[in-house]
C-alpha cells in the first residue's frame, strides 16, 4: 500500500472511540502541563506514562504523543499571561510574547502562538510521513554494529551541538548508561551493581524510575526554589471577534511560521537539539531576517510566531529517529522509547514493517491531534487564566503524589520510589550546578540496546574493534560522532587562539569562557 | 555554601560514586575480554564509570582553573528561604515514603496532603479536605480497580480495614 493509504488508515484508525478518546484527553492534559510554570512534555509524558497501562499500546502512545503535542501548544500560555516560560521549549516566546501582553494585546498573542503551533505542527507532520517510511526501509540494513555506531552518534551530538559544559555532559551520558547495566546481566545472567544485597535492583533500575525521579520531584523542587514569589498573570479578554481579527491579522507572520516550521522539524531530528534550541533559532532568524529587526523584543507577533512554530515541528521531528530508527530525537521521545519496550514494541525499521497498524495510527493521531490542540487551545484561553493562578502549595503536592505512584507502578517496589526520590534530589542538585540532565535519561533508555549491540558486534567480529570503521554505514556514523566529540573542543582552542591573538594586538584581556 | 564550594563537592562526591561503581563492577565479574564469550559482564559498567570518574576529575581541573561559570560564582548556593521549602519537601516526601511502607499509602497521604496544604500552604480547611480525602479516594480506585495495581496498605495495618472498599470494586 501506498504512503497515502497507510495515512488513510491510520487517521481512520485515530477516529477509534478509544484513541480518540485517549487523544482529546492528551492534548487537553499536555495544554495544561505545558502552560503550569515548569511543567514541559517530558514532564507530563514521564509522570503520567504509568497511566496508560490501562489501555492498549496504540491508545496508550496516542495518549502520549497528544501530551507531547498538547504540551508544545501550552507553553506559550504561560509564557506570554505569566511571563514565566511554561517549559524551556517557549523560552523565546517570552520575548515578545509578554510585551504584546504588558500592551493588552495578549489575546492576540495567544491566537498568534495557537496558530503559528497550528502551522508548525501540519507542515511537520506532513513532512513526518513522507521522510518515515524511506528511512525506516533504509535502517533495515542497520546491524548491531551500524545500531552501536548510530547511539555513539546520538551521544556525540549532546557533546557537540548541546551546549552544556562538556565534562559534565559526558558524566550524565555515562551515569544513564551505568544505571542501565544495574540488575542481570542480559548475556551471562550474572548480577550486576548489586548495592548492600538489596533484592530490589535485581529486576534493574527502570528508565522510569530515573525519569520520574529527574522530571518529576528534581523539576518540581526546582520551580518551587525559584518561583517562590508571587506570579503576576496578565488578564486575558477575547470574544469571537477578537479571535478572527487576529487569525486575519496572522497574515503577516505566515512567512516567518512556515520558515520557522521546517526549521524546527530538522533541529528537532537531531537528539541533542530539539525544540528549546529550534524555537530559539527561529526566533534569530526572524529577527535577522526582518525589515524591522528593532521592533523584535517589544511585542512584534513575527516574534511569537516565529518560535512557537518552530517548537511544534520540533517535536514531531523528535519522533522521526525515535520511530524509524530506534534513537529518540529528545528526553520527551527517550521516555516514550521506553514505554513502547514495556508494552512489548521494539521502535526502529522492523516496526513498520511488524506492526504497521500502530506507526499509521500514531501518524494519524497526529494530524487529528494537531486540528484538536489548535481548537481546545483558543477555546481554553479563558480557564487557563484561571488555572495559572493555581498556588504551587495545591500543584506541587499532586505532581509529587503522581511522582511516587508513578514510580511505583511499574515494579510494585517501593524500593523504586526510595531510588527516585534519591534521583530527584540529585537530579535537582546536579541542575543548580549546570550538569544536563535529559543526555541521563536518554543513555538509560538506550543503554540495554547499546551494550547488547556493542557485544554482539565484538563477538561477532573476535573482539576487533575496526568492525566499527570497516562497514561503510557504521564507519560513516563513526567519523560524524567523532567529528561532532571533538568539535567543542576545536572551537574553544580557535576561541583562545583568537582572544591571545586580540590580546596581543593590545585590544585587551576578555571573559573566560566555559 | 557558595556555588563555587558546591561545585567542588559535587565533583568529588560523584568521583567517589564512580570509584564506587568501578570496585563494584569487578565484584565477581570481568571487565576484559573473555574468550569464546567477547567482553566480560562487568566491563560495560567498569568502562563507563571510569570515563565518569575521569569526567569528574576534569570538573574538579577546570575548578581550579575556574573556567566554569560555577567555579567562580561567590553567591550562596542555597538561599534561606529557598534551603528551608526544600528542606521541609524532601522531609516531607521522605515521611511519606517512609510511612508508606508501615502505614500504606492511603493513610500517609493524607497525612502529607493535611501537611503540605494547610500547615504549608495555610489554604482553607475547605480545600484540604476536598483534597486530602478526595486525592486518595481517586487513587484507590484508579489503581485497585481501573488499573489493577495493588498499592502498599503497609506493614502495622491490617487488611481488613480495605476490605468494606474492595467490597465495593469487586
Amino acid at each position: 500500500m501506498d504512503i497515502f493509504g497507510h495515512l488513510m488508515d491510520g487517521i481512520a484508525g485515530a477516529f477509534v472511540p478509544v484513541n480518540l478518546m485517549m487523544m482529546i484527553i492528551g492534548v487537553v492534559v499536555g495544554l495544561f502541563v505545558g502552560a503550569l510554570p515548569g511543567l514541559g512534555s517530558v514532564n507530563g509524558v514521564a509522570i503520567l506514562l504509568p497511566v496508560t497501562f490501562l489501555v492498549p499500546p496504540d491508545a496508550a502512545i496516542i495518549f502520549l504523543a497528544a501530551i507531547y503535542y498538547g504540551a508544545m501548544y501550552g507553553g506559550a500560555v504561560s509564557s506570554i499571561t505569566l511571563g514565566i516560560p511554561g517549559a524551556s521549549t517557549a523560552v523565546a516566546t517570552t520575548f515578545d510574547g509578554r510585551p504584546m501582553a504588558l500592551a493588552g494585546k495578549a489575546d492576540q498573542a495567544l491566537i498568534t502562538a495557537a496558530t503559528a503551533s497550528f502551522i508548525g505542527g501540519t507542515i511537520s507532520v506532513v513532512l513526518f510521513t513522507l521522510f518515515a517510511p524511506p528511512l525506516a526501509e533504509f535502517a533495515l540494513r542497520f546491524g548491531p554494529p551500524e545500531e552501536f555506531a548510530l547511539m555513539m552518534l546520538a551521544f556525540a551530538t549532546f557533546v557537540g551541538l548541546g551546549g552544556d559544559d562538556i565534562p559534565k555532559t559526558i558524566f550524565s551520558i555515562c551515569i544513564g548508561l551505568v544505571l542501565s547495566a544495574v540488575g542481570l546481566d542480559i548475556i551471562s545472567g550474572k548480577p550486576r551493581l548489586i548495592f548492600f544485597d538489596l533484592s530490589g535492583f535485581y529486576h534493574g533500575i527502570n528508565f522510569l524510575v530515573l525519569a520520574i525521579g529527574i522530571y518529576g520531584i528534581g523539576e518540581m523542587l526546582w520551580t518551587l526554589e525559584t518561583t517562590q514569589g508571587e506570579v503576576k498573570v496578565q488578564r486575558v479578554k477575547t470574544s469571537v471577534l477578537s479571535v478572527f481579527k487576529s487569525l486575519g491579522r496572522f497574515k503577516e507572520c505566515l512567512g516567518t511560521a512556515v520558515f520557522g516550521s521546517f526549521l524546527g522539524y530538522f533541529v528537532g531530528i537531531l537528539p541533542a537539539a530539539g525544540a528549546t534550541p529550534g524555537s530559539l533559532m527561529s526566533y534569530g532568524m526572524a529577527k535577522a531576517f526582518s525589515k524591522e529587526p528593532d521592533t523584535f523584543g517589544k511585542g512584534n507577533p513575527k516574534g511569537v510566531a516565529a518560535p512557537e512554530s518552530a517548537n511544534n515541528a520540533a517535536s514531531t521531528g523528535s519522533m522521526l529517529p525515535m520511530l524509524t530508527l530506534g534513537i529518540p530525537g529528545s528526553p520527551t521521545t527517550a521516555i516514550l522509547l521506553g514505554g513502547m519496550i514495556i508494552w512489548g514494541l521494539r521502535p526502529g525499521p522492523l516496526l513498520f514493517q511488524e506492526h504497521p497498524a500502530f506507526v499509521w495510527d500514531l501518524i494519524g493521531s497526529l494530524y487529528v491531534s494537531n486540528v484538536f490542540a489548535v481548537i481546545a487551545n483558543i477555546l481554553l484561553i479563558p480557564v487557563f487564566a484561571r488555572v495559572l493562578t493555581l498556588k504551587f502549595t495545591i500543584l506541587a503536592p499532586v505532581i509529587f503524589i503522581l511522582s511516587i505512584v508513578g514510580g511505583y507502578a511499574p515494579a510494585q517496589t517501593v524500593h523504586d520510589v526510595w531510588l527516585m526520590l534519591v534521583f530527584g534530589i540529585m537530579g535537582y542538585l546536579m541542575r543548580k550546578l549546570d550538569y544536563p540532565v535529559a543526555p541521563a535519561v536518554l543513555a538509560i533508555v538506550l543503554g540495554p540496546l547499546a551494550e547488547r549491540s556493542l557485544r554482539q558486534s565484538l563477538l561477532t567480529s573476535g573482539g576487533d574493534p575496526t568492525i566499527f570503521v570497516n562497514r561503510p554505514l557504521a564507519g560513516f556514523f563513526i567519523v560524524l560522532a567523532v567529528i561532532l566529540f571533538f568539535y567543542p573542543i576545536v572551537m574553544a582552542a580557535r576561541r583562545r587562539r583568537n582572544r591571545a591573538a586580540a590580546a596581543a594586538n593590545g585590544d585587551g584581556p576578555s571573559e573566560a569562557q566555559g | 555554601m557558595t556555588v563555587r564550594i558546591a561545585e567542588l563537592v559535587m565533583a568529588i562526591a560523584l568521583a567517589i560514586l564512580s570509584i564506587t561503581f568501578m570496585i563494584k563492577s569487578t565484584d565477581g565479574l570481568d571487565i576484559m575480554w573473555v574468550a569464546g564469550k567477547g567482553p566480560g559482564s562487568g566491563a560495560w559498567p567498569f568502562w563507563l564509570s571510569l570515563i565518569m570518574l575521569l569526567s569528574c576529575l576534569a570538573t574538579i581541573g577546570r575548578w581550579f582553573k575556574r573556567v566554569t561559570p560555577q567555579s567562580r560564582s561567590s553567591e550562596l548556593f542555597f538561599d534561606p528561604h529557598g534551603a528551608q521549602i526544600i528542606g521541609i519537601t524532601i522531609a516531607a516526601l521522605f515521611l511519606l515514603i517512609l510511612g508508606t511502607y508501615y502505614f500504606g499509602i492511603y493513610l500517609s497521604l493524607i497525612a502529607f496532603l493535611l501537611f503540605y496544604i494547610r500547615v504549608m500552604g495555610k489554604h482553607s480547611w475547605v480545600l484540604t479536605a476536598i483534597l486530602m480525602f478526595g486525592i486518595p479516594i481517586f487513587l484507590f480506585f484508579f489503581f485497585e480497580w481501573a488499573l489493577q495495581i495493588p498499592l502498599p496498605k503497609g506493614v502495622w495495618i491490617p487488611d481488613a480495614w480495605y476490605l468494606p472498599l474492595y467490597k465495593l470494586i469487586y
